[in-house]
């Protein structure tokens, strides 16, 4: 339900990027310090610009690191076929919401961590030479907590898409709502799933891909809204976080719980999608889910 | 036995002098002690405390008072409001969720369905209706009764009163996220008049799951946030007893969401809380759900839905690095 929540989970895969496990050469190596990582799934110790080399992925276990927005739209998007927009909006702290840490330098502090002006970024795109309108999460930004910002930047994406009858494909990563903006971020799942309608109204398609870790009021929003809905293996996905469930069930949560692997057991996404096959796999996708109109030109006229 | 008063934080300055008046009266029967001076002061003086502890509510009272036992809840308004109700129950596909009324009824002879998260008023009926807390089966009726609303040209509404979705292990696996996520899409797209009244609790996810439309109307004393005050305490302190202090910085109550532009209108609450006086509550809220229903049954079909969906689009504040 949190991000604070989510972390505090001790069975919790973490959030954790490539640079955030950075390790000494190992011992003999030529190689310099620096440019090593240990792997969270099997501990072993990698060269950086191998994993960096094969989409920030182990290719010993498998393990999927997290992505930053711009290292996914560069993985994901056909190449300098991205361009941006929406970006020159910015947040405000429209409650002047001033706990034991003021929202003003939080922002702040997440602008210069993350060099971006929000937790989402926004833009046209080409998957496999298709057009189509590409949103990404960072979870660097606030735990991509979904505040005004965000919640606008989502539904511009679908307006624009609709506008433009694109398909539309988000890349998602959040903690949830953004408690610092108060009712105004609760009412940003209303407006998301709005737009996500509309655009739905409109019959094109939505593809989301759910990746580590995707939680609360984005989850209960336009996340699972997907025509179809595809995860990274080992993301952590739900709606309250780990620890809030365990009290109330009052029980040691099954191993596995929230994980992609338990939500396909489950039947709530349609697949789990390896980083290297996702670009194709949603290819394949927009490429049946054409909008009527054009898939009766696609077949000369007939189904 | 009659049930004992159920005391707020807030009120116990109060209760203390009102103890001590009783005393003084019984000391004044008992001993033939003049004391008549006395307790016409006292008197006073709790008149006066009474007229400002109610009169200069922080947001923290109102939460307390919102979440007061006895409070006219969801089955209160749709009994005395309403006529010839027809419950509806089952999501069709798992079970009937308590924690969620839906129903068809009569308001004043219009036709209506009607929507409310659904608390107990014991511990046993609290138990069978989690709180108050719906699980996915009890947004999925609730979309159930939506559609059957729209099929047959009947507004909506409904009634928020719950501290949120349950957050349960089988509602994670029942996927709760899904069922609010859904329920959202086909609130915003109904296109029949949605009428929302925020009557105690508004939390969260589970609450907007229901909780957005063509006005919202909100009581006093209820409140309507992202997240509950003791989480948000938790998370900004590490301690749920500061809940206090993240009440108000979390801008919940009714007067602060007009201002923010989420709430249309406030009905007022007798001093201390609607549970002193449930039947001017009903009638205030007969009478703005009547107006409002009245308004917008007036509108066409796609201008309803177009203004939703603009009113929903200008929520949110700013700023442009362009500018």
């Amino acid at each position: 339900m949190s991000i604070t929540d989510w972390f505090s989970a001790r069975e919790t895969k973490r959030y954790t990027q490539v640079a955030d496990r950075r390790v000494a050469a190992p011992a003999g190596s030529d190689v310099p310090d620096g440019v090593w990582v240990k792997c969270d799934g099997c501990k072993r110790t990698i060269y950086e610009g191998e994993l960096v080399e094969n989409g920030r992925v182990c290719s010993a276990c498998g393990h999927h690191f997290d992505l930053t927005a711009p290292q996914r739209i560069e993985l994901l998007a056909d190449e300098d076929s991205f361009v941006e927009f929406g970006a020159d909006l910015a947040p405000c702290d429209p409650l002047s919401f001033v706990a034991a840490k003021p929202y003003g330098a939080q922002l702040i502090a997440a602008t210069e961590k993350s060099g971006l002006p929000e937790a989402v970024v926004i833009g046209r795109a080409r998957i496999a030479e298709q057009p189509i309108v590409l949103a990404v999460m960072d979870f660097r930004f606030i735990g991509a907590s979904m505040g005004s910002v965000v919640g606008e930047k989502i539904a511009r994406a679908f307006e624009t898409a609709t506008a433009e009858r694109l398909p539309i494909v988000i890349v998602t990563a959040s903690g949830g709502a953004r408690m610092q903006e108060g009712m105004l971020s609760l009412m940003q799942m209303a407006k998301t799933s709005a737009a996500a309608r509309q655009h739905a109204d409109a019959g094109l398609v939505y593809i989301s891909v759910l990746t580590n870790p995707t939680y609360g009021g984005v989850t209960a929003s336009f996340a699972v809204l997907g025509d179809v809905i595809f995860a990274e293996p080992g993301a952590m996905i739900g709606f309250a976080g780990p620890k809030l469930v365990e009290q109330t069930t009052r029980q040691k949560l099954p191993k596995g719980f929230q994980t992609s692997e338990s939500l396909l057991e489950h039947g709530m996404i349609d697949g789990i999608v390896a980083r290297g096959e996702l670009g194709s796999r949603i290819a394949s996708v927009i490429g049946y889910l054409k909008p009527v109109e054009a898939r009766a030109v696609a077949n000369g006229g007939g189904f | 036995m009659a049930k004992p008063r159920h005391i707020m934080e807030f009120e116990r300055p109060l209760i203390e002098l009102e103890r001590q008046l009783e005393e003084l009266r019984q000391l004044d029967l008992a001993d033939n002690v003049e004391l008549s001076a006395e307790i016409d002061a006292l008197a006073a003086q709790i008149e006066q405390l009474h007229h400002e502890t109610y009169k200069h509510l922080s947001p923290w009272d109102r939460v307390q008072i919102a979440r007061h036992p006895q409070r006219p809840k969801t089955q209160h308004y749709v009994e005395t409001l309403f006529d010839d109700v027809v419950e509806l129950h089952g999501d069709r596909a798992f079970g009937d969720d308590e924690a969620m009324f839906a129903g068809l009824a009569t308001l004043d002879g219009r036709r209506v369905a009607v929507l409310g998260h659904r608390k107990g008023t014991n511990t046993k009926e609290n138990i069978r209706r989690n709180f108050g807390s719906p699980h996915p089966e009890g947004f999925r009726k609730a979309m159930r009764v939506m559609e059957l609303a729209e099929k047959f040209g009947l507004p909506v509404v409904s009634f928020l009163d719950t501290a949120g979705a349950s957050p349960g292990l089988e509602d994670e696996e029942r996927g709760q996220a899904w069922a609010i996520a859904e329920s959202l899409a086909k609130l915003s797209g109904l296109k029949v008049p949605v009428v929302v009244v925020g009557i105690g609790e508004g939390g969260s996810g589970g609450a907007l799951a229901i909780g957005f439309g063509d006005r919202l109307i909100m009581l006093e004393n209820a409140y309507y946030s992202v997240i509950s005050p003791e989480m948000c305490a938790q998370i900004l302190y590490k301690d749920a007893s500061q809940a206090e202090t993240a009440s108000s910085c979390l801008r919940m109550t009714a007067a602060d969401l007009v201002g923010l532009g989420v709430v249309d209108e406030i009905v007022s609450e007798p001093l201390g809380g609607a549970q002193t006086a449930p039947d001017q509550v009903f009638e205030a809220v007969r009478e703005s759900v009547n107006r409002a229903l009245l308004e917008l049954e007036a509108v066409d079909a796609a201008v309803l839905v177009a203004r939703r969906y603009e009113k929903l689009r200008a929520i949110g504040e700013y700023c442009s690095l362009d500018e």
